[in-house]
This record gives structure tokens, C-alpha cells and sequence, in this order.
């Protein structure tokens, strides 16, 4: 709602400039003022826009993977297991078509049930999990299909067995081998992107977010009792680590913004897969002269994250 | 068994327990839970974390941060380690213009910075640099956990990126030496990405089949071992040193059952299949320069 409040300001700023431009007037105190105006508008609701997006980001009733799939796919087929120990079941992946394109579909399987929460482990994987998905992308590589990524985890499941299995290796193993994959990869976050359990899924030619999703390094609770020692100042956490969709597309941590559905992703997950489904082609079009120089133009992008200044350049701008 | 091992180490060194202790202050390791005899100074005595004996601090830094009784592996200072692994007077330092901004604008984080600089002596969390293994030129990554825990932030991830580009583009072989927290919580995001970054990096220089040796140091888990820290063609680790994912508090938290015991240490990572070779602090030298030498490094290839 406020949010159509700021586009109507902005656009009367613009509509104001161009008036000005074509008559020749001075209407800068005008234009001032309005800005203001949205300045005060956006602070307020900076303070509660986070959590909102947090708490949307979560929604019981918001699409998963699998929903997803069935409604961009013309076919597909379930893959299963990682061929050394197990089938993890919050990650699924598999083989079908998208408007006759051959794809490799991977994603995140969070439960709506109680009872298929536990089947999926509320979207927590093990390495198992990890290694299916690296498994199938391999496949993927060999038989040059695109490979398309939802992520949609509250982070890598932290259990006795997982650290068995090693986690941080299969994790680890990911980030690598997805950096050279030979085939065009999208990764598109539709939930939570909880740390490094989601950034597993997320080396991308085009890393894209929904809306109304989050991406973070840790949980806005997690760094609540860290910070102040208590969970509960979760919402203010929120706004300080900055994870949603516009803060992170400022930082170029991703590529682009797929708009939700008014109200978001649940009140319609026919219009939301339409508007992946767009994205997806789009971008499947943009990729299709894939050539060693794709790989080359997704390790730049990815090697160029990170804000850091260098000594020089600071004292020169002391000077 | 693993006990035996340890219990071996008792023979490594001698005990000058009572050598007269010089005056400079020097900071107390561990606390005590005993009370200290009054005629004990703490500046002088610390107690082993692990045995529990009294140990002359000037002992226990003289023997590389070992205990001189039980031989448990104390943490190492990122210069100290360069000093312990790298000939006399060829280290090279690289990258060391580089510094932390506060990109996402994090309540406090510039001061955090400021008192980690002062307390470490160091820049940043990581020094990376050229120098010589028994003759052999290495480029070399050491994190140093006095620095916000080793935790990987921006400059960490850039440090760590431009010495794998430069192995990758000299051939000269690359050795980490980890010891981290894992990812810097202030620079939210970005620091993620630095995993992502330092992994690429990685596969950059598999590409050119060139040599990384990881070595993990207590403790290596999180970020770091979620990337660069577990991608080593050879991974060592020091006794003892905690490796993992998650913290064991987090695991206990979210398994809600007492951790087996030596969960998560290096020798339980070996058992699992994670580990190659865990050495001792004054044998790894010694090691790495093997490792080299096998893969047809030696010191007149790249004298300069």
C-alpha cells in the first residue's frame, strides 16, 4: 500500500521535472518538498518492511518448489538419491520441459504439514542432499540441458549426521564445481535464503529473487541474540543485516527482482509461476549463445562481490 | 588410542619448569580454577587447557604454543605461524592496502574493526604473501583467529581470491593455513559471497591443476570450512583442532543429545573421511615441503 503511495510520489517528481523542462520554470522548491516527502515516507517504513518481508518470506500458504514446477513444466520427471548414501527429501530435482526446452530442475522442498515438514526436514538438507543436486547438475552438464535452481531454505540442516557426512565439503564442493558448470544456470530464491545452505544452490549465470523473499547469512534471530542477546529483537535485526530482494540487488549480489502478486507469492501461485516462468525464458534466451566466455562472465560476477576500500584511495579522498 | 598418542607426546620436550621467568608481561592464556599460590605470578604461569599443569608462559610460546607437558596444540598468531613455517627473511607481504568498509552500515562495526587492529597487530583477519618452504617459493594464506575469529569478510574473501589467482596464473603452489569462525555477521550478504568467491577461485586453479594445500588450524568451521578450507588437493589439520559446519553448541542445540566425544576435532574428521594427514605444529614444515617435493616442486625451479 505505501509502497503505491511512494510510486505515485515519484512519478508527480517526474511529471514535475518534465514540466519544468518544457516550460522553463523553476519548480525545484516543489520537487524538494515532494522528496522530502518520500524521505520521511520510506524511513517509516524501513523500520517494518524487513520483517514484513521476513514474515511473507515464510508464509505457511507460499508456493513451494514442487508447486512451481508442476505449473512451468510441460513434463517432468522426479530424479532421486545421491548414488553414495541417500535420497534426501528437502532438496528434489529432476529432468522435464519448459515450452519444449529441456531443463534440469533443483530446488528446496519445504513441507506445508506438520507431518511433511518432518518428511522434508522443514527444508533443512544434509549433505546427501548437496550431492543429489550436484549429481543431477552433472547430468545436466553431460547432456547440455539449462539448469534452473529454486532455493527455498531456513538454512543447511546442523544435526550429528550431517557433520558426519560433511556438510561444509559437500557445501564447499558445490560452490566450486557450480562456478565452471558448462551449461546455462539460473538460480532463483522463492522463500528463504538461509546462508550457506541456500548459496549451494546459488552460483548462477542469473541469480534472481522473488518480491517478497529474503537471502541472508544468518537468521534475523540468529543475529538478534547475538547482537543483543535475545531473539525476540528479531525485527529489528531484519533491517540492519539487510536481506531483502532491493537491498541486495544495491549490493549486485543478484541479478534481478521477479515481482510477486499483490498481497504475495500465496494469494496467487498460478500468476507468480507465470511471471518465473517469463523470467526463466527470458533468460534461457539471453544465455543461448553459451560459450566459455558465459563461464568466464559468471566467475567475474561472482569474484567482483564484496565491499572493501584500499588504502590509497582513502587517503586520497581524506585529501 | 587416540589418548596413547597424545600421552606419547609427553617425551617431545624438556620442562624448565624452573628457569628463572623474565619480568615482561606477558597475557594469561587460560584462567585458573585453582587459586593460585600467591608466590605464583599469572603473568609468568599459565595452566593448560587441556592437562591442567602450570606451564611457564615463556615455555609454552619458546615451544610454538604447545604445552611443553601434554603437547596440546594452543593457538598460533597468524606472523608466529609465518615465522614456524616460512624460511628466515623470505616472506613477502601482498595485498596489504587493502580494508574493511561498513558496506551494509552495521551498528558498531567500524569500532569492532578498530580494537581487533589493535589487539592483533594486524590489518585484517588474513596475511597473504610470497615465501620459502625449505627453499621451495609458496604462496601462502594465514588466517589469524585473534582478528574477529578469523571471521571471512570482504577483504578476507578478496585477500584469499587474488593469491588463488596468482597461483593459478604463476603455477606457484598454494598453501591456506584456516582458522576462522567463519563468516563476518557485519558484512551480512557480502560475506556469504565471499564463500562463493573463494571457491570459484579454487576451481579456477584445479583448472590449471595446480597444487592447494589446506591446512586446518583450530578452530576452522562455518564460511571457511563451507568453502576454500575442505577444496584443498591435500588437507592437513593440527591435533585436536575443531573443524565443522556448525558449532558443537549449535549441533547439541539442534540435536538436543550429549556430542560424542571428540566430535568435531581433526581426528574425528579423519575417521569420517574429511581428513588426510593430521600432523603436529613441529613436524607440518617438514610435511608440506614432502608434499611439494613429490609433486616435483624444488628450490632451484623458481629461484629468482
Amino acid at each position: 500500500m505505501s509502497k503505491l503511495y511512494l510510486n505515485d510520489l515519484e512519478k508527480k517528481i517526474k511529471d514535475l521535472k518534465e514540466i519544468s523542462e518544457l516550460l522553463g520554470t523553476d519548480l525545484s522548491e516543489e520537487i524538494s518538498i515532494i522528496k522530502e516527502k518520500i524521505q520521511r515516507a520510506k524511513e517509516e517504513n524501513e523500520e517494518t518492511d524487513s520483517w514484513e518481508r521476513v514474515k511473507t518470506a515464510r508464509h505457511m500458504e507460499r508456493p513451494r518448489t514442487k508447486e512451481y514446477i508442476e505449473i512451468i513444466t510441460d513434463s517432468f520427471i522426479e530424479l532421486h538419491g545421491d548414488r553414495r548414501f541417500s535420497d534426501d527429501k528437502s532438496i528434489i530435482g529432476g529432468i522435464g520441459k519448459i515450452e519444449n526446452i529441456p531443463v534440469t530442475i533443483i530446488g528446496h522442498q519445504k513441507g506445508r504439514s506438520t507431518e511433511e515438514n518432518i518428511e522434508r526436514n522443514f527444508g533443512m538438507p544434509n549433505p546427501e542432499g548437496y550431492r543429489k543436486a550436484l549429481r543431477l547438475m552433472k547430468q545436466a552438464e553431460k547432456f547440455n540441458r539449462p539448469i534452473i535452481n529454486f532455493i527455498d531454505t531456513p538454512g543447511a540442516y546442523c544435526g550429528l549426521g550431517a557433520e558426519e557426512r560433511g556438510q561444509a565439503q559437500a557445501i564447499a564442493e558445490n560452490l566450486l564445481e557450480m562456478s565452471r558448470l558448462k551449461v546455462p544456470t539460473i538460480s532463483i530464491v522463492i522463500g528463504e535464503g538461509g546462508s550457506g545452505g541456500a548459496l549451494a544452490l546459488g552460483v548462477a549465470d542469473k541469480i534472481a529473487m522473488l518480491e517478497n523473499s529474503i537471502y541472508s547469512v544468518i537468521s534475523p534471530e540468529g543475529l538478534a541474540s547475538i547482537l543483543w542477546k535475545d531473539a525476540k529483537n528479531a525485527p529489528k535485526a531484519a533491517e540492519v543485516m539487510k536481506l531483502t530482494a532491493e537491498n541486495l540487488l544495491e549490493l549486485e549480489v543478484i541479478d534481478d527482482i521477479i515481482n510477486e502478486p499483490l498481497g504475495g507469492a500465496h494469494e496467487s501461485k498460478e500468476d507468480m509461476a507465470e511471471n518465473i516462468k517469463a523470467y526463466i525464458l527470458k533468460s534461457l534466451d539471453e544465455l543461448s549463445n553459451f560459450n566459455h566466455m558465459t563461464v568466464e562472465k559468471r566467475y567475474e560476477k561472482i569474484r567482483n562481490m564484496g565491499k572493501y576500500s584500499r588504502i590509497d584511495e582513502k587517503k586520497n579522498d581524506e585529501d | 588410542m587416540l589418548r596413547d598418542l597424545f600421552q606419547r607426546k609427553k617425551k617431545y620436550t624438556t620442562v624448565t619448569a624452573f628457569e628463572q621467568a623474565n619480568n615482561s608481561p606477558k597475557k594469561i592464556m587460560g584462567k585458573s580454577a585453582v587459586n593460585l599460590d600467591e608466590n605464583i605470578d599469572e603473568q609468568i604461569w599459565m595452566k593448560c587447557k587441556k592437562c591442567e599443569d602450570m606451564v611457564l608462559i615463556k615455555d609454552y610460546e619458546k615451544n610454538d604454543n604447545i604445552c611443553p607437558i601434554c603437547g596440546k596444540h594452543g593457538r598460533l598468531k597468524a606472523r608466529d605461524r609465518i615465522k614456524n613455517i616460512i624460511d628466515k627473511g623470505s616472506f613477502e607481504e601482498y595485498y596489504t592496502d587493502l580494508e574493511s568498509l561498513n558496506p551494509l552500515e552495521f551498528p558498531d562495526y567500524e569500532k569492532k574493526i578498530d580494537k581487533a587492529k589493535s589487539a592483533s597487530n594486524l590489518n585484517e583477519a588474513v596475511i597473504t604473501g610470497r615465501g620459502r618452504i625449505n627453499g621451495i617459493a609458496v604462496n601462502i594464506a594465514v588466517m589469524d583467529s585473534n582478528f574477529m575469529m578469523g571471521s571471512m569478510g570482504s577483504v578476507v574473501g578478496e585477500k584469499i581470491t587474488r593469491l588463488v589467482e596468482n597461483s593459478a596464473e604463476t603455477g606457484i603452489p598454494l598453501i591456506i593455513f584456516c582458522a576462522s569462525g567463519g563468516a563476518r555477521m557485519q558484512e551480512g550478504i557480502l560475506s556469504l559471497m565471499q564463500m562463493a568467491k573463494t571457491s570459484a577461485a579454487i576451481a579456477k586453479l584445479d583448472d590449471k591443476k595446480n597444487l592447494y594445500i589446506s591446512v586446518l588450524t583450530d578452530p576452522t568451521t562455518g564460511g571457511v570450512s563451507a568453502s576454500f578450507a575442505m577444496l584443498g588437493d591435500i588437507i592437513i589439520a593440527e591435533p585436536e583442532t575443531l573443524i565443522g559446519f556448525a558449532g558443537p553448541r549449535v549441533v547439541q542445540q539442534t540435536i538436543r543429545q550429549n556430542l560424542p566425544e571428540g566430535f568435531q576435532t581433526a581426528e574425528f574428521l579423519q575417521d569420517k573421511g574429511f581428513v588426510d594427514i593430521i600432523c603436529k605444529r613441529y613436524e607440518l614444515k617438514d610435511k608440506i615441503h614432502q608434499i611439494l617435493d613429490i609433486h616435483g616442486f624444488s628450490e632451484d625451479e623458481d629461484n629468482e
